[in-house]
C-alpha cells in the first residue's frame, strides 16, 4: 500500500503540520513517510502545499506530480492541483471560498464544511483537524491510536492540552465528509 | 533502543552534528538550510556536549572561523546554500591547502547569482573540479535521504580527519526540506585537549618545550617548496580516490541501461527505474554517493556490459561529463536535466529514456 497525497490552501491553514500530524501517525505505524512542503516565498503569507507520502515499502523519489488524494482548502489550490490527481484517485474540498467547483468526471470528489463547523463551534485552531478526520473516514490510513501518538509526537508539550479537542475535531470532520461525485 | 524520528534533512544534520562530537558551528542563515542553525540555537548545544554555536556576520566570516578552529585540531563545521558557497571560496582554498579537517554542508539552490531558493544541483563543477583557485580537491558527499544527512556527518569528521581534508556535504533543497524517518546515530563525546594533542600533532594547542611550533599557513613564497606540498596534496587525492569511492547501485545486476544520478534526483530515479521496469525496459540506477572521488570505476565496469547510460541532474550537464569519462566512448551517454530550481518529475525521466535512450 502507498498512498500519495497533497494538502494545500494559503499559509495559516495549517496544511503543513496537519501533513506533519498524519506522516507521525504513519511512523507511529511503523509505516514509510515523507513529508516535503513548499517553502520560502510561498509561506510568507501566500499558498502552502505539502507532499505526504504513506507507504508501506521504502519511499522512491518525495517528489511526485500525481496524487492518489488532493486535499484542497482554497480556489489557488484547487485550480492547480485537480489536474494533478489520479483517474479514479479522490479530491477532498472545503467549498468555501470556492467559486469554480472541480469539474473532472473521473474522480471521487469529497466536500467537508469544515471552516463553517470551526467557525460554528469556535473551534477554529483544530480547523485542520476536522478536515484530517474526514479524510481519515475516506482513506482510514493509519489507526485512531496511532493518531493519538502521532499528535503527542509532533505537538510540544505544552501543547499536549490541546490533544483532547484535536481528537474531537478528527471525530467531528469524519461525520461531515460527504461524497458528491463518484468516479465515472 | 534505536532512536527513531521524523524530522527534516536539515535538522537531521543539525542533530548529528551534536551526536557527532562536534566542537563548533559557525554560520550565516540563507534558505533552504536555515533550519540547522534554528535548530542548533534552539537546541542549546552548549548544554548538552559544550559544543559552540555562533551567527557569524557573513559566510566569508563564518568559513575564517571555521578555519580557525580546525587549525586547533576542533572539529568544526559550516552550513550554507550557493551564493553564501561562493563567497567561502577563498577560505575552503586556504583550509585545502593548509590541510585541515572540517565540514561544509551545501544545500544547493537554484543558480547563477542569487537565483532561486528552490532546489537545484548546478553547483556540481564548482563543488568537485575546485570553486576555490589553486590544484586542490574536496572529499563530496552526496546524500539522498535524511538519514544520510544524519549519518554523513560522523562519516565526513571521520574522513577530514583521517586525510586531513575538507568533506563537503552537497545536499539540495529536497533532502534539506523533507522530513522523514530517521535513526540517530549515539551521542560522541567531543574530543579532550589530551586527545587532540595525541590525534592531532599538527593544530595549534600551545607549543611545548619538546617540539617545534606548529604554523598553520597556506602561504609559501618559495616555488620549489610550494610545488612539494601541492605534489604532495596530489598525492593523497590519488589515496582517496583509490579508497573512497563509494557508490550504490539498484537493479543493475540485469541492467540494458543505467540512470546515474545522485541526491534528490537518485530518488527521483529510483521511481522512474520502477515505472520503467513496470514497462519491460530494463533500467538500473547507479548512484554516486561520493562526488569526487567519482565510482568512475564501478561505471567503467558497467560500460563493459550496458548499451548505455544517462545522467539526470538538476543542472544543465555538469556530472554527465564524469560519467563520459568513466564510460570512455565505449556506449552511449546521454543527459536529461532540468534547472533553475524545477524538480523532475519521475514521468519526465521516463520520457527522456524512452526518447533518448531506447
Amino acid at each position: 500500500m502507498t498512498e500519495e497525497i497533497i494538502i494545500a490552501g494559503f499559509g495559516g491553514q495549517g496544511v503543513l503540520s496537519m501533513g506533519k500530524i498524519l506522516a507521525y501517525s504513519g511512523v507511529m505505524e511503523n509505516k514509510e513517510v515523507s513529508w516535503m512542503p513548499s517553502y520560502g516565498p510561498e509561506m510568507r503569507g501566500g499558498t502552502a502545499n505539502v507532499t505526504v507520502i504513506i507507504s508501506d515499502e521504502r519511499i522512491s523519489s518525495p517528489v511526485i506530480t500525481k496524487y492518489d488524494t488532493a486535499i484542497i482548502l482554497n480556489q489557488q489550490s484547487l485550480d492547480k492541483f485537480e489536474s494533478a490527481v489520479q483517474p479514479g484517485g479522490t479530491l477532498i474540498y472545503d467549498p468555501n471560498g470556492i467559486t469554480h467547483k472541480p469539474t473532472r468526471k473521473d474522480i471521487n470528489i469529497y466536500t467537508i464544511e469544515a471552516n463553517d463547523a470551526a467557525n460554528k463551534m469556535g473551534m477554529n485552531k483544530v480547523f485542520n483537524m476536522i478536515v484530517l478526520g474526514g479524510f481519515l473516514k475516506i482513506k482510514p490510513l493509519v489507526q485512531p491510536e496511532f493518531i493519538h501518538k502521532g499528535l503527542e509526537k509532533s505537538l510540544p508539550a505544552r501543547h499536549h492540552n490541546m490533544i483532547p479537542e484535536n481528537e474531537k475535531a478528527i471525530e467531528l470532520g469524519r461525520t461531515l465528509i460527504k461524497q458528491e461525485q463518484k468516479a465515472e | 533502543m534505536e532512536d527513531l524520528r521524523l524530522m527534516k534533512g536539515n535538522e537531521a544534520f543539525a542533530e548529528a552534528a551534536i551526536r557527532a562530537g562536534c566542537d563548533g558551528y559557525f554560520g550565516y542563515p540563507i534558505t533552504p538550510q536555515s533550519e540547522v542553525m534554528e535548530y542548533l540555537m534552539k537546541e542549546r548545544p552548549e548544554n548538552r556536549t559544550g559544543m559552540v554555536v555562533l551567527q557569524a556576520e557573513s559566510e566569508v566570516s563564518s568559513i575564517n572561523m571555521v578555519y580557525a578552529g580546525a587549525g586547533c585540531g576542533k572539529r568544526v563545521m559550516t552550513s550554507t546554500s550557493s551564493p553564501g558557497y561562493s563567497l567561502m571560496q577563498e577560505g575552503i582554498s586556504y583550509i585545502a591547502a593548509a590541510e585541515l579537517p572540517c565540514i561544509v554542508l551545501n544545500v544547493v539552490r537554484g543558480g547563477p547569482g542569487l537565483g532561486t531558493i528552490q532546489p537545484s544541483q548546478s553547483d556540481y563543477f564548482q563543488a568537485t573540479k575546485g570553486g576555490g583557485h589553486g590544484d586542490y580537491r574536496l572529499i563530496v558527499l552526496a546524500p539522498s535521504s535524511v538519514q544520510e544527512m544524519s549519518d554523513f556527518v560522523s562519516m565526513g569528521f571521520d574522513l577530514a580527519f583521517k586525510y586531513r581534508n575538507p568533506v563537503l556535504i552537497l545536499a539540495d533543497g529536497v533532502i534539506g526540506q523533507t522530513m522523514e524517518k530517521v535513526v540517530l546515530q549515539p551521542q560522541r563525546p567531543r574530543l579532550t585537549e589530551e586527545e587532540i594533542r595525541k590525534n592531532t600533532p599538527w593544530a595549534t594547542v600551545g607549543k611545548s618545550i619538546d617540539r617545534e611550533h606548529n604554523i598553520v599557513t597556506s602561504l609559501d613564497l618559495q616555488a620549489a617548496s610550494q610545488e612539494k606540498h601541492v605534489l604532495h596534496l596530489q598525492e593523497k587525492y590519488r589515496q582517496i580516490e583509490a579508497a573512497e569511492a563509494r557508490c550504490e547501485m539498484i537493479k543493475c545486476e540485469d541492467a540494458e541501461y543505467v540512470l546515474v544520478a545522485y541526491g534528490s534526483s537518485a530518488r527521483i530515479c529510483q521511481k522512474a527505474v520502477d515505472l520503467l521496469r513496470a514497462k519491460g525496459v530494463k533500467v538500473g540506477l547507479l548512484r554516486p554517493i561520493t562526488l569526487w572521488p567519482f565510482p568512475s570505476k564501478e561505471v567503467k565496469e558497467l560500460a563493459t556490459r550496458v548499451k548505455g547510460f544517462m545522467s539526470v541532474e538538476m543542472s544543465l550537464g555538469q556530472m554527465v561529463e564524469d560519467v563520459k569519462l568513466a564510460v570512455e566512448g565505449k556506449v552511449k551517454v546521454e543527459f536529461f536535466g532540468r534547472c533553475g530550481g524545477i524538480v523532475p518529475a519521475p514521468e519526465e525521466v521516463v520520457h527522456a529514456v524512452e526518447t533518448k535512450l531506447l
